[in-house]
């Protein structure tokens, strides 16, 4: 086993590509060591990637933001501007682990672990974030809801490292909110979750809106049809039962540990109507 | 001992203040050493290989690959801890559990350990042990197990306790059977009757601090363990006997103890860390994961049970039954038992029936957790008392109060009760600001209470004067929860000094006589009375040495706030000589001055507690928060009220994990899902409101201070309290534990759709 | 498998050490530096019994590897008070009865140092939340609610 710090991302792609055995990414750690510790993984190589230029920032851009990869949560949680722009990823993102974690953990980390209930990746499935994929034949830009391919799984090639995740600027009247289900209060895995991005018209009327759900399949759902539901509504009664309904009927879920199938369901659709009430609110509707 | 009965109008100096315990400043800076912060000189790392299997027969286990292992210096399986148990039933399951002998019975059941140089090469090795099994059907569900058909545990077993001896094995261990009066007869008579059937799941103490221990065996036949346990000499007796060792050349050392609620009473590792200690001729240490904790130690039984009670229009319960089968793990105990004296203890009852069955499922074997059994049999219970009181139209407290225990009483379980706290827990819960405090929509409140025994057992006790004239304490009971500053207490008020003068130690198994393990609340109970004995015995040596040096007779000398004086007329020109002058002179009249005391604690004062709960319940989503908590408990006497108060929040906290999140949850195949803290859910911080707390002082008539245990009952009404709390928020009566969100969620469904 | 050679700082103390690469932080400190004050009780970042301070940051040492600590500021509950001049978190929890068994404590005392240094006037809920990484399993919570709420005071008013 070997650990190596590079400080350019070509160095880590590069010993990436190479690497023999079983590779690993370390960013926060926070899902790889659990994983080493339960000796679900033996990498042969650890590459940090918190030292490379560039991967522990967050810039404003003009087309928006740049969260680099190696951005603990708490960082993000701490940026004004994303926090005004996005208080739902943020907000999501601040959800994962504990202060401790969040001292550690990344969004895109949580991206790649690709666990269906990762609490960042349905705000930012929402938020039609995008990431930025450096690899041996050079980067691409892909929709963050294209990284996950199913529990534990990434559709990332060897030697590929998502290096930042790209969030819009935002227009007026526009607003994000993610909510998810714990049985306790921090410290859980969702059982279930929703986010929900929406801009309005000058009227106040929804015009455009995104629904992702997590822990209802095995991969972050982004429900279509739940955004179009919305659209020219002002979140009247009949069209957030209508939003509960398809949220509840688009769910693929799981009776385990943490939840049942019919409960997933159910409380699904309640926080897709409680996270759209609070994204409309955000976003100036009344 | 005799004691003086007449404590009730005593003035205290010391006992009842709240000083800092002795031991707080290491454990605040770090330097507090537990089981895992001890090192030996040439220390091995063991592990242990554990069964993924529920239920499976050994047929072969090959260690030959892991001995050739470059660093690994012992493998160990059964077959190095030869059965050494000599026809003791009990104890020859302490042996199997700790190693699998020929079957693995659950999921974490250990089979086979190593030694090796480091953990890395240790963890290399337990992969090239290869073990060959034979699949078992195995049965978790504790209903399921007592079925006539289920997948037999142990073929050896036949239901005890049953009139004729059954011709067919079971997964029955017992039956046993508490009461008296005649249930036909009171229900009969009842105008009201409520019977339900109840569901608790398993639950684990959850202690923070993980089983280890550092064991080092001689070639002479001397070894030491240092060791996190809530009994040392308890450890040394059972190390001892599987080990085939000398009790006295086992030397055993308590280390700072990070919780165990019961959980460490019994040996696990500790001879498996000695058997591979005396193989490997190196000290080995032995720490077990946080998964191995969840599911190889603890947890409590799993209950299913059936209550009836019948009441007159009057509100006076004419009868009560209850049917407890409680799950022992793979191995024969005598928890339901316990469930089914302890379900009635609160009430006077003219008739009454409870009925116990020992049940065998393939899970870890169950250990005590703070009052064992009692919660599940209070969650029954209380629920069914207040349906009871509902169906009358009585307030819950009051029919409670009306049906109380009270002094004379002759208990469900046997004996008649001295003086007791239930009556006044609910005379001063029926008037507590508590129960005025508003209730919003979908807020509910609920009460319940609770009962445990406590005990006392064999204590042995030390306490040495310095020269100085300060005072060396030296118990043999661990300190769960600050038992140093509440003994130190004692023996200040006893010998009439400073606190700030005494210095309590927990002292190995070689320096003080044979002490019981802190469990049934009896820590500060027991030891308290040794301590006073001790001080006592003490104080007879100073007056002596007084009296010695005044050249009078001693029984002209008496003792007061921390002095000899001469008393009487004649001795008007003697000025008092204090405890510090006595030791000083020590040396000159007579040598060392001490106080032993060895003792059986008799006469551990019952405890009751009544509860109150507010919970908000999102009719959404089955989410329950707690969002007001008071605990009133009989404390007898409380010595050091500050970690009385936290032993009743901390049992209250736990009930409130117990009743809403936390159970062990199996798959199909028998292993369990949730061996780690992030699916076993013990409460956080952000989950609790502040738990009030009011301390009653009813005196144990048996303790010359009055003081009854105050650790354990604490856990017992919080099922019942949150359930009758959910019940009267939302209208649904919950028969199953823990009331999670999806459980909770599917009731409403039930009920809206019903 | 390669040794890593770390320089860091500890306590402010300048310390070099040699870890394997899949060592944990918490494992360096115990098991080679000795600093037993951060616990392991689980191992998976769920309990916050190692709870030390890294580079301002608050972090379970268990999902550090030994081998990030090089070049970073690592503050564990060692060096927590000045000589015989306790924290007034310490201090407090002693006062307030805020332990039990104690061997979460050093975690919450290093949790709650990092809350008060970034929030010193927290609410209640502020604080509940604020230490929800936290396990403790004896006290309910209560009286380490209020030790901590007492000591922002008393830091306040320093």
């Amino acid at each position: 086993m070997r650990y190596i710090r590079p400080l350019s991302i070509e160095d880590a792609v590069g010993e990436l590509a190479k690497a023999v055995g079983p590779a690993a990414i370390l960013a926060g750690g926070s899902d790889l060591l659990v994983r080493m510790k339960g000796g679900f993984i033996e990498p042969e190589l650890i590459v940090d990637i918190k030292r490379i230029g560039g991967l522990a920032d967050i810039k404003e851009t003009a087309d928006g933001f740049r969260i680099g990869a190696a951005v603990p949560c708490a960082v993000l949680g701490e940026n004004k501007a994303v926090r005004k722009a996005w208080p739902g990823v943020v907000e999501a993102a601040n959800l994962i682990g504990s202060k401790q974690v969040q001292g550690r953990c990344t969004i895109t980390g949580n991206l790649c672990n690709a666990s269906p209930a990762a609490d960042s990746v349905p705000a930012l499935v929402a938020a039609g974030a995008k990431a930025v994929v450096a690899g041996p034949s050079g980067k691409r830009t892909i929709a963050v809801e294209t990284v996950p391919t199913g529990p534990g799984r990434t559709s990332l090639a060897k030697g590929e490292i998502i290096e930042a995740i790209l969030l819009d600027k935002r227009p007026e009247h526009a607003g994000d909110a993610y909510l998810r289900f714990i049985p306790r209060t921090e410290m859980d895995i969702a059982v279930v979750s929703a986010g929900v991005n929406l801009t309005l018209d000058d009227h106040g009327a929804i015009k455009t809106a995104r629904v992702a759900l997590g822990a209802a399949a095995p991969t972050v759902l982004l429900v279509e049809e739940a955004g179009q539901v919305l659209v020219g509504s002002k979140l009247d009664e009949a069209t957030l039962e209508r939003l509960a309904k398809i949220c509840s009927g688009a769910c693929r879920p799981i009776d385990d540990k943490r939840g049942t199938i019919e409960f997933r369901r159910k409380v699904a659709g309640v926080l897709a109507q409680r996270a759209a009430a609070i994204a409309y609110k955000r976003a100036g509707g009344k | 001992m005799n004691f003086d009965p007449r404590f009730s109008g005593r003035q205290f100096a010391s006992v009842g203040t709240r000083p800092i315990r002795p031991d707080g400043i290491d454990k605040v800076t770090g330097r507090a050493r537990y089981g895992a912060d001890f090192n030996m000189a040439g220390q091995l790392v063991g592990r242990v290989l554990r069964s993924p299997h529920a239920h499976a027969v050994i047929k072969s286990i090959d260690t030959s690959k892991a001995e050739k292992l470059a660093g690994v210096k012992a493998v160990i399986t059964a077959k190095d801890l030869p059965d050494l148990t000599d026809g003791d039933a009990a104890m020859y399951d302490i042996l199997d559990n700790c190693m699998a002998r020929k079957k693995a019975l659950y999921d974490g059941h250990a089979v086979a350990a190593v030694a090796a140089i480091d953990a890395r090469i240790a963890r290399q090795a337990l992969k090239l042990i290869e073990v060959e099994y034979e699949v078992l059907p195995h049965v978790t569900d504790v209903d399921e197990a007592a079925h006539h058909h289920a997948p037999l545990i142990n073929d050896q077993v036949f239901t005890e306790g049953l009139e004729e001896k059954p011709a067919k094995p079971s997964n029955v261990t017992k039956r046993t059977q508490f009461g008296h009066g005649d249930v036909h007869k009171g229900f009969a008579e009842a105008d009201f009757v409520v019977e339900r059937s109840f569901k608790t799941e398993q639950t684990h103490q959850g202690y923070i601090e993980p089983h280890a221990c550092v064991a080092s065996v001689n070639a002479d036949g001397t070894a030491d363990l240092w060791v996190c346990t809530q009994g040392h000499f308890v450890y040394r007796q059972h190390c001892a006997q599987l080990l085939g060792l000398e009790a006295s050349k086992l030397r055993v050392t308590s280390s700072e103890i990070g919780g165990g609620f019961g959980g460490k009473t019994h040996v696990w590792a500790e001879p498996v860390a000695l058997a591979l200690s005396r193989k490997a001729g190196r000290p080995v240490k032995l720490v077990m994961t946080r998964d191995e904790v969840f599911r190889a130690s603890g947890p409590t039984s799993a209950t299913s049970i059936d209550v009836k009670i019948g009441a007159k229009k009057d509100g006076t319960i004419t009868a009560a039954e209850a049917t407890l089968r409680y799950s022992s793990g793979p191995y024969a105990g005598s928890w339901a038992e316990i469930g089914a004296m302890t379900a009635f203890a609160c009430y006077k009852l003219e008739n009454v029936k409870t009925v116990g069955y020992e049940v065998l499922v393939n899970r870890p074997k169950t250990a005590a957790y703070r009052a064992p059994s009692a919660p599940m049999a209070a969650f029954a219970v209380e629920s069914a008392v207040d349906e009871l009181a509902k169906e009358l139209g009585m307030d819950a407290v009051d029919f409670r109060i009306k049906n109380a225990a009270q002094e004379g009483t002759r208990a469900s379980y046997g004996p008649v009760y001295g003086p007791i706290g239930i009556g006044p827990t609910l005379e001063a819960v029926k008037h507590h600001p508590h129960m005025k405090a508003p209730l919003k929509a979908n807020q509910g409140r609920g009460m319940a209470c609770g009962f445990w025994f406590n005990f006392g057992g064999q204590t042995c006790t030390d306490l040495n004067i310095g020269m100085d004239g300060s005072v060396s304490l030296a118990v043999g009971t661990v300190d769960v929860g600050g038992s140093r500053a509440s003994l130190s207490l004692v023996a200040a008020e006893e010998l009439g000094i400073d606190y700030s003068h005494v210095k309590a130690i927990v002292a190995d198994t070689s320096s003080l006589g044979y002490n019981d393990m802190t469990d049934g609340s009896r820590g500060t109970f027991s030891s308290s009375m040794a301590t006073i004995s001790a001080a006592r015995n003490a104080i007879k040596i100073l007056r002596e040495r007084a009296a010695q040096t005044w050249d009078i007779p001693v029984e002209d000398v008496h003792w007061e706030k921390g002095h000899a004086i001469a008393k009487g007329e004649k001795y008007g020109n003697l000025s008092p000589l204090s405890l510090k002058e006595i030791a000083a002179a020590s040396g000159k009249t007579g040598g060392p001055i001490a106080g032993h005391s060895e003792l059986v604690a008799d006469g551990a004062g019952v405890s009751f507690a009544t509860h109150i709960c507010d919970v908000e319940v999102d009719p959404e989503t089955g989410s329950t928060r707690v969002i007001r908590y008071t605990v009133v408990q009989d404390a007898g006497k409380a010595v050091h009220p500050t970690y009385v108060e936290g032993q009743y929040q901390g049992g209250a906290a736990q009930g409130i994990g117990w009743a809403l999140n936390e159970e062990y949850i199996y798959g199909k195949d028998g292993r369990l899902q949730n061996a780690g803290f992030l699916d076993y859910r013990i409460p956080v911080c952000s989950d609790l409101p502040m738990i009030d707390t009011q301390i009653l002082e009813i005196p144990n008539p048996n303790h010359p201070y009055g003081v009854r245990g105050v650790g354990e009952t604490s856990i017992v009404p919080p099922l019942a309290a949150i359930a009758n709390a959910v019940s009267n928020a939302v209208g649904v009566r919950m028969t199953h534990i823990p009331m999670s969100p999806p459980r909770i969620l599917a009731a409403l469904d039930a009920e809206r759709e019903g | 498998m390669a040794g890593v050679a770390v320089s860091t700082t500890i306590n402010g103390d300048a310390v070099e050490y040699l870890c394997q690469p899949d060592e944990t932080l918490l494992e360096v400190l115990r098991d080679r530096l000795g600093l037993t004050g951060a616990k392991e009780g689980c191992g998976t970042g769920d309990c916050g019994a190692c709870s030390v301070i890294v580079d301002g940051r608050l972090v379970c040492s268990c999902l550090v590897l030994g081998a990030e600590a090089e070049g970073r500021k690592v503050e564990t509950i060692e060096g927590m008070a000045h000589g015989d001049q306790l924290h007034p978190l310490q201090q407090k929890f002693l006062e307030h009865a805020a332990l039990q068994c104690g061997v979460c404590t050093p975690g919450f005392l290093i949790a709650a140092k990092d809350l008060l240094e970034k929030n010193p006037s927290p609410t209640e809920e502020e604080i509940r939340f604020g230490l929800a990484g936290n396990l403790c399993r004896c006290t309910g919570y209560d009286k380490i609610v209020r030790a901590v709420q007492d000591a922002a005071n008393v830091m306040k008013g320093a």
